[in-house]
Parts: C-alpha cells; structure tokens; sequence
C-alpha cells in the first residue's frame, strides 16, 4: 500500500511540472500578437465535448456575490481573475500583462502602492473590449455597502482606485496587506457594461446570463441539471480546446461514480471517487484514477482554554497516543497522507523537516508520570483536582469521524485519559457552539490559509479568538506572543523567498506546541477517461477547472 | 354544488394560511440559514455575513419577515430564490416538465397495470396468478427504490448496456426517441412500488362489488361475462380508486427524491431536498405552498367527480 502510495505521489508530481511549464509558456505568449494568432489556431482546432460533473448544483454566476466551491468551477471557465496559482504556488499572469511584484515596480516596497498593467487587445464574450475600467468596477462593487459582496478581507484597506489608461490602474492600500495578491487571484472580473442602468446591482440580468472573459462561453443552463458553456473562439490566451464543456450536477456520489463506470460523465468533479471505491476505481479500464492533495487537514483540535490541556506535556502525551496509522488505514482506505502541519504538502510554504509523529503508548505513559499526572481510583489520571478528562465533538452523522473518535478515545483510555465523545448536528457544531469555543476537543478538517496565501492569522492569531474577546476563527483560543510575531511578520512581507522562511519557522512552532493534534491532509481520488487531458492537481486552488483552457480530447 | 365548491374553497384559503405559517415557522427555527454555507468560504467574515443578513432582510424578527411574505404572496408575489437569484414561480416552473414527463409515465403506467392486475386477481380469487401476484406486490413494496434503482443501471446500464445510466436525455439530442430511452428505467422503477399499491387496492375494491346483489342480478338476467365484468364490475369498483387517484395529484407533481436522485432526473424532488439544504427558504415555501394547494384541489376533485359518477353520493 505505502508504496503504490508513493508511485502515485511521484507520477502526479511529474504530471505537475509538465503542467508548470505549459501554463508558463502560455503565460510568456499572453498579449504578444503572436499569442492572439496563436489562440485562434488552438481554437480553430477546438473541438469535441466534454462532461465534467459535480456533485454540488452551480448556481451562483455573479462571481463577486456570496457562492460555494463548485461555483468556482463554472468561474474559472466563464471569468478570468488577473492572475492565477500554478500548481508550484508561483503566479502567472491572465488578465495582466505581468503579475505585479516589488522586483517589477508593480507593488511598492512598502506594499502601499499597487500599480497593475493588463494585457492588450481583450475582449468579452459580447464583444466588447476589456478594459482597466471594468477591474476597476469589480473592485469597486466588491466593496461597494449596498452590494451582497463575498468578501470583505484586503478589500477594506484598498482605496484610490485610479485608472490611468485601458491598461493600467492603481490604487492604494491603508495598510500593508500580503494575501492580497491571492485575494486578487480569485477575483474574477465581470464587465461594466453588464451593469449599465441596473439599480440594483444584487438582482442583474448578469447574475443569469453572465458574460466573461473566460475560455467559454455561457450557453444555456438547465436547472437542477446541466449547464452548457461553448468555445470562446476569441479566447486571449491559448485554448480552449474543446468545443462545447458540460458541467453537470449529479446529486449522489454512489450515482456519479456509477455513471462514470458507465461512460456518461468523462471527468468526476467535486466530491470526487469515494474512497470505498479507490481499488475498484484503479482497475477500470480506460479511466485514469489518481489522488491529489488538497488544502484541508484533519486534527483533534484542543480547547486552550481548559484546565485538562495547559501543560505541553499532556499535549504531547496526547499525540503520542493518537494511533494515526490505523485511522488513517482501516478508515480512510489509505487515501489521505499522515501530516505534522497545517500547510499542504504540495505547497511552497511547506516545512518538510517538521519532527516525525510516533504512536507510543509507553512514551504517553511516561510523560503525563513525568509530569506528575497520577492515575485516580477509576484509572483517569488526576494532577492538582484536574481531571484527564474531556469531551470531544465534531459532526453527528460523520460515520468516518466517529469511527475515528472511537479510536481515539480507545488508546487515550490506555493511557489513563477519559475522553467522552458529545456529537451535534452540523449545525449546531459548527455555530455558536464552534465558533465561542464550547468544546474541549473537536475533530476538524480545517483549511487555515487565506485562499492560497499561507496567512493564517484568522485562525491562529491570539487577538482572533471570540471566545477572549475577538472576531476571528481561532476558535481554539491559542494564545502565543511568538506566533503573533512570525504572523505580523509574514502579512507584511512581499518577497515570497523571505515569506516561506517566516512560515516555515510558524510551522515549527506549532508544531512543537501542539494546540492541536494533526493527523492528515485531506486527499481526493479524482478520475478522468484516458482520452482527456489536462487536468492536474493545484493545491492553491479550490477546484478542477482552475485550468480548463488547457482541457482536451485526445 | 357551486356553494359547496365556494366553502370548500374557504376552507382550504384557511388551512393554507395555517400550513404556510407553519412551514414558515418551522423552517426559520432549524438551526443553519442560508448564509450558514458561506462561513468557511476563505476569506468571509462573520461581519459579512452580518452584513449581507441585513440586505437581505434576515436580521429582522420572525413574524415580520413571515407577514412580509405572506403580503407579496396574497397579491402574486412568491418571491425570489436565495440560490439563483431567480423568481420562484420560475424555478418552480424549470423543474415541472422533468417531473410531468417522469412522474405522468409511471403514474399512467401502474393506474393501468395495476388496475388490471387488481381486477384479475379478484376475478380468479385463490387462483395461482392472485398468489403470485400478492408475493409480487409484497416485494415490490419492500423492495427500497434506491436499491431497486442502482440493481436496475447495473443490470441495463453497465453490464448489458441497453439503457442509459441515468440522465432526462443526451445533451445535444433532444430527440424523442432520446427521451424515451431515457425514461424508460427510472419510469418502471417508479411504477413497480404503485403497480403494486394500485393492483391491492383495486384488488380489494373488485371482490367488494363482486359480491354485490346487483352483480348477481345482472347474471341471472343472462348478461354475457364480459358485460358484467365492464359495465357493472369495473365501473363500481373504480369509484374508490377516483379518491386514491385525487390524493395521487400532489405525489405526480411533487416529484421522487429518491427515484430522481439515483437517476439523475432534474425534477421537482430534487428541487425540494437541494433548496431545503441550502436554506433556500423562499422556494422551499413555494414548493410548500404549491403542494397544500394541490393535496386540496386533488381532493376537492376527486369528490366532486365521485359526486357526479356514483348518485348515491351528495357533496352536501
């Protein structure tokens, strides 16, 4: 198992760096005459047609209004964001001319000053040309009061937005602000024009028939059912290369895994090949099965704000009684990868070198003995009228999890800890209950970065804890001075060699302090039919088709 | 007959005033709302979603939101989807024709089915076929339709390859014959579990009338079998099945959860359960509405069309 697991590894991180370099080389070519030549011979050979399904229903087509994941799927094929993540964590450009950094005079040196240039010679869907003032608009209406904008975060520091040509514009930032390059990278742009004479920007003829300036077109939507989006023959960049794509809704995992057997669907999207089916999936014969990483780790997460949890022995006695192998083997199938860290594995902040999780008994044993936790007469271990014991919640109904939980509470029980298991509702655990801190330990997937910034502030900044008075998501109420620092650090800087040095170092951190248990990074088992290509895992975004000019049949 | 029709008409103005204050109320309550998926969005923040609370009006109390619905509903006015942005009656509308075709297919398939299995069964009481059938019956009601539906692709989609795995029909064929091809798993899943309800029902209606005088009487008058069994047999015993057809009107209009979620089908089911997951209250309560409304006119046609056939029956 472990090493079919590493073969896998190794053939999509291949996979990966041929990406790499095909998304730069079209990167290169972008507003060249020769790219728009270019594009309309990729596009005069588009052809064929695609079905790619989710399990999630799209349904939101104003990119900047409130949406979920799977509405980033159609996105990335109607709109385009200025500039995108390739799967190294490296930008490329899109709608930009080149992606604005401190080395290009693009961002100040004190990261106040932003100053963007876009590519010539764009235009949307209908036609008409692309222009600095429709970046301009879609910054502005994501901050406008009166608009249903999906995010807040950056946008409030930005202001000044001035247009100096077709293709410039700048504005200025109240404060230095690092994701906001990544906050920038998805943020889609939507046309102006599209707004002419709308007074309420909420309830556009856009929001149904949106326009972009995306490798496809937006054809016709059935609901509840499919959505048709056709080539964009005048695609600025290279692709598209399939004529028509179908995003298609298939309400049951069981069902879209069927019908991927079957040949009706060529490329499983969102919620993927479920793990139960991973040894079927890998025989069938011409698909191609493969699992990728993504950004979301589970962890027993530890309520700092307890009696039972305040010495970093019982942490680390904890950790040490987690058996994370057979969890992540008899439960999991073996599809997620056993992590020490909150970052993705695949990410270029990534800390590699982080101290190895071992399942000892005897080690938990002797540090809680150590640190004088003596077992009581019902065998709970006991320390100055502390008890070694607490709760642990996470979603009712979330059969793995509670598989899990059992476990858990299986070894921690060898070791003299009582851990009860008290499960609510998703609703429930997941509102006040979650975010005021009410548990002793959860069990979470948690993706703690800022879209693909590796700040995470939100989670693990100790002025980010509801519970002590803040607004944030640091829902653990981890308190220290060291990793404020490093954050601080890291949000206001703009040179990504010194970023990964500080992040690395915040990873260490944690990792030594242990607020919470790691124990794996999510994994998905994705399947396409062997005569598609060009899906590839990219980490830094949320879904599959943050590529989907390159998508073709072969 | 026209003032029973207008109190009957009064009443159900009531009883839908008292659903929909119910339903309203109810779904309100559940913890979760519909800006609840957007939490764990990157980049959201609770202040956001604060924000966008208010402009949508979600912040204000229960009562006065309820009230605000019901004004713009008493002139027309159901409102928009949280989802899709889109008018109620439209979303409700874009589903209609997935479910008429599927729900319309298997209902006419096991009245008729079913309506003939039933009366032969009654005819040849403690016969081999009337055994058999009662077996059958009992499976088909205990066979889950989820399950029955999945053996079923396996059976025709994957391993035979005759049928469609799924689906209402191939995009970009819009043909007839596509359509057809399509329909026919989901549509016998779907009549098996109502052959079965329609042919023990119809079964139990025939052997009452069977043994009626006047079925005795139209015998020793000489009357040939087959006039017995259509003009006297049938015709009474299909009187009660007018009721059981008016209580199905809602059920071909409401769609199947499960029978169109393993098959894909687009219809109104879904609409139900995906809306009810996201929140999405104004077409949950649309969907709410639009059901009472039809639980009552189905009845109310039903008993009016009883009245009119059978005269021993007065509405009043």
């Amino acid at each position: 198992m472990t090493d079919d697991k590493t073969q896998k590894a190794h053939l999509s991180r291949r996979q990966t760096l041929m990406m790499m370099g095909a998304a730069g080389a079209a990167g290169l070519m972008g507003p060249a005459a020769i790219g728009r030549d270019q594009a309309f011979a990729a596009n005069a050979d588009a052809n064929g047609q695609l079905i790619l399904a989710f399990s999630q229903e799209p349904t939101v087509f104003n990119p900047l209004m409130p949406h979920i994941e799977v509405d980033e799927g159609v996105y990335y094929a109607v709109f385009d964001p200025l500039f995108d993540f390739d799967p190294d964590g490296e930008y490329f450009p899109i709608l930009v001319a080149e992606v604005p950094t401190v080395a290009n005079g693009g961002i100040s040196e004190d990261g106040l000053n932003w100053r963007i240039k876009l590519k010539e010679g764009v235009t949307w869907h209908d036609g008409t040309p692309f222009t600095a003032e429709d970046v301009k608009f879609s910054l502005e209406l994501t901050m406008d009061p009166d608009f249903r904008s999906f995010r807040s975060t950056g946008y409030k520091f930005m202001q000044n937005i001035t247009v100096v040509s077709d293709t410039e514009l700048t504005w200025e930032m109240s404060e230095p602000f690092a994701p906001m390059a990544a906050i920038l990278a998805s943020t889609y742009i939507i046309p102006k024009h599209a707004f002419d004479g709308v007074e309420d920007k909420n309830s556009a003829p856009f929001s149904n028939a949106p326009i972009g300036t995306g490798p496809f077109k937006f054809k016709e939507r059935m609901a509840g059912d499919h959505i048709e989006l056709e080539a964009n023959a005048d695609y600025h960049m290279d692709g598209p290369h399939l004529k028509t794509l179908i995003i298609k809704y298939v309400p049951d995992l069981n069902v879209m895994y069927t019908q991927f057997k079957s040949g009706d669907i060529d490329v499983i999207g969102l919620q993927y090949i479920s793990p139960d089916h991973l040894a079927e999936a890998e025989k069938l014969p011409n698909k191609i099965v493969t699992v990728a990483g993504t950004a979301t780790f589970e962890s027993i997460g530890l309520n700092m704000t307890r009696p039972q949890f305040q010495e970093l022995a019982v942490r680390q006695a904890l950790y040490a009684a987690l058996d994370k192998t057979s969890i992540i083997d008899a439960l999991y199938y073996g599809v997620p990868t056993p992590t020490e860290t909150y970052m993705p594995q695949q990410s270029y902040y990534y800390e590699p070198d982080l101290p190895k999780h071992e399942f000892s008994l005897e080690k938990a044993r002797k540090l809680l003995d150590d640190a004088g936790w003596v077992p009581g007469a019902d065998g709970v271990r006991e320390k100055d009228g502390v008890r070694l014991s607490f709760t642990n919640s996470t979603t009712a109904g979330n059969h793995l999890r509670e598989q899990a939980q059992q476990f858990i509470q299986q070894t921690f029980k060898e070791v003299g800890v009582e851990m009860t298991i008290k499960n609510l509702p998703p609703a429930v655990m997941w509102g006040d209950y979650w975010m005021n801190s009410g548990f002793d330990s959860v069990v979470v997937g948690l993706n703690t970065l800022s879209g693909a910034d590796p700040d995470t502030s939100d989670y693990f900044m100790s002025t980010m804890s509801p519970v002590l008075g803040g607004s944030g998501q640091n829902t653990f109420a981890y308190q220290n001075p060291k990793v404020d620092e490093l954050l601080i650090k890291g949000a206001a800087s703009f040179v990504p060699e010194d970023r990964r040095k500080i992040y690395q170092e915040l990873q260490r951190v944690i990792r030594d302090d242990l607020p919470f248990l790691p124990v794996f990074q999510y994994a998905v088992i994705k399947g396409r039919k062997d005569d598609v290509d060009g899906p590839a895992p990219n980490v830094n975004n949320r879904i599959e088709t943050w590529n989907v000019r390159d998508w073709k049949r072969t | 007959m026209l003032r029973y029709i207008l109190s009957r008409f009064g009443q159900s103005l009531l009883l839908l005033l008292i659903v929909s204050f119910i339903g309203f109320a109810v779904l309100n309550l559940a913890p979760g709302g519909p800006l609840s998926q957007f939490a764990l969005s990157p980049g959201m923040t609770q202040e956001q979603i604060d924000k966008i609370a208010a402009q949508m009006g979600l912040d204000r109390p229960l009562i006065v939101q309820y009230f605000d619905w019901l004004r713009h509903m008493l002139v027309g006015d159901w409102g928009t989807s949280y989802r899709d942005g889109q008018p109620v009656l439209h979303v409700i509308g874009s589903h209609l024709f997935a479910t008429l075709l599927l729900m319309g297919t298997a209902t006419s398939i096991s009245i008729t089915l079913g309506s003939t299995i039933g009366i032969f069964s009654a005819l040849r009481r403690r016969s081999v076929f009337d055994y058999a059938m009662t077996v059958a019956s009992m499976v088909a009601l205990s066979i889950p339709t989820f399950w029955f539906g999945l053996i079923a692709i396996y059976i025709f989609a994957l391993n035979l390859g005759w049928l469609p795995a799924g689906n209402m029909y191939t995009v970009g064929d819009g043909s007839v014959l596509n359509y057809l091809k399509h329909l026919i798993m989901p549509a016998c899943v779907l009549a098996l579990v109502d052959v079965a309800v329609w042919s023990r029902y119809m079964r139990t209606s025939t052997l009452n009338v069977i043994n009626q005088d006047f079925v005795r009487t139209a015998r020793a008058k000489g009357l040939t079998r087959r006039r017995v069994l259509f003009k006297h047999i049938v015709g009474n015993s299909l009187v009660p099945m007018i009721t059981l057809a008016g209580l199905q009107l809602p059920m071909v209009l409401g769609g199947a959860l499960v029978t169109e979620t393993v098959f894909t089908w687009p219809g109104m089911g879904r609409l139900f359960l995906d809306s009810l997951g996201y929140s999405d209250y104004p077409v949950v309560m649309g969907l709410l509405m639009a059901s009472a409304m039809l639980v009552l006119i189905g009845n109310l046609a039903a008993d009016i069309a009883v009245a009119l056939i059978d005269p021993r029956i007065a509405l009043e």
